[in-house]
């Protein structure tokens, strides 16, 4: 009764903009330690879980994405390029996305980039968002840069994607008329129904959520949140969702990357 | 082996004889129950796996009938004894009698 | 509305104007009545005494998510020749089937603990039985609490 009570309060409280300034991440009073991956908000049994790469589910998809990266298909296999270490050469590498790519001046996810290889420099057609092929690339790269944060880059070029995507993360939206700080910046650690709010970090992601029994990108888990306060979910692989991508990258901050994570 | 369902295992390399060993097995399999709706309110028809075995030198060591409360992406962990070096062989049997299996190899010292 | 039956029911709820998220289906709708778990035993080992003991079944607490529960289901045995588990079964008393599994083992196992991960529709108690090669039947169980996700999506 109670928590019914706490969503309708945020949901009439104020009709003021909420105010950024707030968030967890740029407030410099608040210490860093409070930043917190999601992996601190599951049970015992589920971190070790992700922990163990031969019960993690999402390792099914590393395997399947180190498999493709050598195959020879197309003029040329993602290895032949990538090539400086072997598999190794993309260690880091999706610690920096999304970010803008010089040739078009968009942003980029990893998806995005992936695709850019196989249209640009393989001969192939592009792969469609979520395919199961997609994920297991995107996972493979992903987790070449699991333990390590994020570097991505918010000035320059990548300034208006910025300020777009941290101002959708605090715009209201949907029926229940929620904006995303309101619930993973200011009521992170509260009970909703069984579950408890996280802090709402992409370093899961794409990762194995058991909700989907299966594992999803991050755009995929995004419309889950929109389609949670029953908000118009945007299309999967969509510029505003890459652009919330890079603001959720950089208030990570220093917490490392766990793909192939599990989430509820 | 198919793409669609890789396979994951984790089996130690050598075991001395007579040392009991742990293994890991997983697949990916959706394991469809046939109690869900589709967005249409139509019932999705169950598909899954149904059979696991795992064959020590051609020799059964370990089975396991699966039902739909198996969760997807099946996972079992169990235990066998290390006699003699050879082959571990694991497979599953899908509800069509299709089967999709992994080989290691085991050296016993 | 019972907070009981909200927590421990997998409920479709529909709002008006709410867009589809995925392609996939809707969340776990179990539509069957529980069937009966003592039926489901009888079935299988007629009506054989079973006892209470040497198993034991491990579930959490609370699951984190219905969809996908560890169970560890372990039988005190020696596991030799002549004093071994032959198999075990394992039930859940509130799935719209009851048969969860059935492990096979023998002698050859080494030791009789097998882990797994299950599907469960409601909170409730798993219970399994193992027999021996003497014949014997033996039974444990264990109970887990199964609540809606946050936003049911």
């Amino acid at each position: 009764m109670r928590r019914s009570a706490a969503i309708l309060a945020l949901m009439f409280a104020g009709l003021a903009h909420a105010d950024e300034t707030r968030s967890f991440a740029s407030r410099p009073d608040l210490p860093r330690a409070s930043v917190a991956s999601g992996y601190t908000f599951l049970t015992r049994e589920t971190q070790l879980l992700q922990d163990d790469p031969f019960a993690n589910p999402g390792y099914l998809w590393v395997d399947r994405g180190a498999r493709s990266f050598t195959e020879s298909i197309g003029t040329a296999s993602c290895r032949s390029c990538h090539a400086a270490d072997g598999e190794r050469a993309l260690v880091g590498v999706s610690a920096r996305y999304p970010k803008i790519d010089s040739s078009t001046g968009a942003l980029v996810n990893l998806e995005r980039r992936i695709n850019i290889c196989r249209t640009r420099y393989q001969g192939l057609e592009p792969l469609p968002y979520e395919s199961d092929l997609l994920l297991a690339l995107t996972t493979y790269v992903a987790q070449l840069s699991r333990g390590q944060p994020y570097e991505v880059v918010i000035d320059g070029a990548a300034a208006p994607y910025f300020a777009r995507g941290r101002d959708y993360f605090f715009t209201r939206r949907g029926q229940l008329n929620l904006a995303c700080n309101q619930c993973h910046d200011d009521n992170f650690g509260k009970m909703l129904r069984g579950d408890r709010l996280t802090q709402g970090h992409p370093t899961a992601f794409p990762g194995y959520r058991l909700e989907w029994q299966t594992l999803g990108s991050l755009h995929r888990r995004i419309r889950d949140c929109d389609a949670g306060v029953r908000a118009e979910p945007r299309a999967l692989g969509s510029e505003i969702y890459v652009a919330l991508e890079l603001y959720l990258a950089w208030r990570a901050g220093e917490l490392p990357i766990e793909s192939p994570g599990v989430r509820r | 082996m198919s793409d669609a369902h890789g396979i994951r295992i984790a089996a130690p390399n050598r075991a001395s004889a007579g040392e009991v060993i742990e293994i890991k097995a997983m697949i990916q399999h959706e394991m469809e129950t046939g109690y869900r709706r589709d967005q249409f309110g139509r019932q999705i028809p169950r598909f899954i796996l149904e059979r696991f075995e795992c064959l020590y030198n051609g020799k059964p060591v370990f089975r396991a009938e699966l039902f739909p409360a198996i969760a997807a992406n099946p996972f079992l962990n169990f235990f066998i004894r290390a006699t003699e070096s050879g082959t571990l062989d694991f497979r599953w049997t899908d509800q069509d009698g299709h089967t999709f299996s992994e080989r290691v190899t085991l050296e016993v010292v | 509305m019972n907070e009981t039956d909200a927590l421990t029911r997998r409920r479709l709820l529909t709002v008006a104007g709410a867009a589809l998220v995925t392609a996939a289906a809707w969340p776990v709708r179990v539509f069957a009545e529980p069937a009966d778990v003592e039926a489901s035993i009888k079935a299988m080992f007629s009506q054989r005494e079973i006892r209470e003991g040497r198993v034991t079944v491990e579930l959490p607490p609370i699951s984190e998510n219905g969809y996908s529960v560890p169970l560890s289901v372990a039988v005190e045995s020696p596991m030799t020749e002549t004093d071994y588990v032959v198999r075990i079964a394992v039930f859940a008393e509130k799935n719209p089937l009851p048969d969860v599994a059935r492990f096979e083992l023998g002698p050859s196992a080494g030791i009789a603990h097998v882990r797994t991960r299950i599907r469960l529709g409601d909170s409730q108690r798993i219970r399994a039985v193992a027999e021996m090669n003497d014949g014997s039947l033996w039974t444990g169980h264990a109970f887990t609490v199964v609540t809606l996700a946050a936003c049911v999506l």
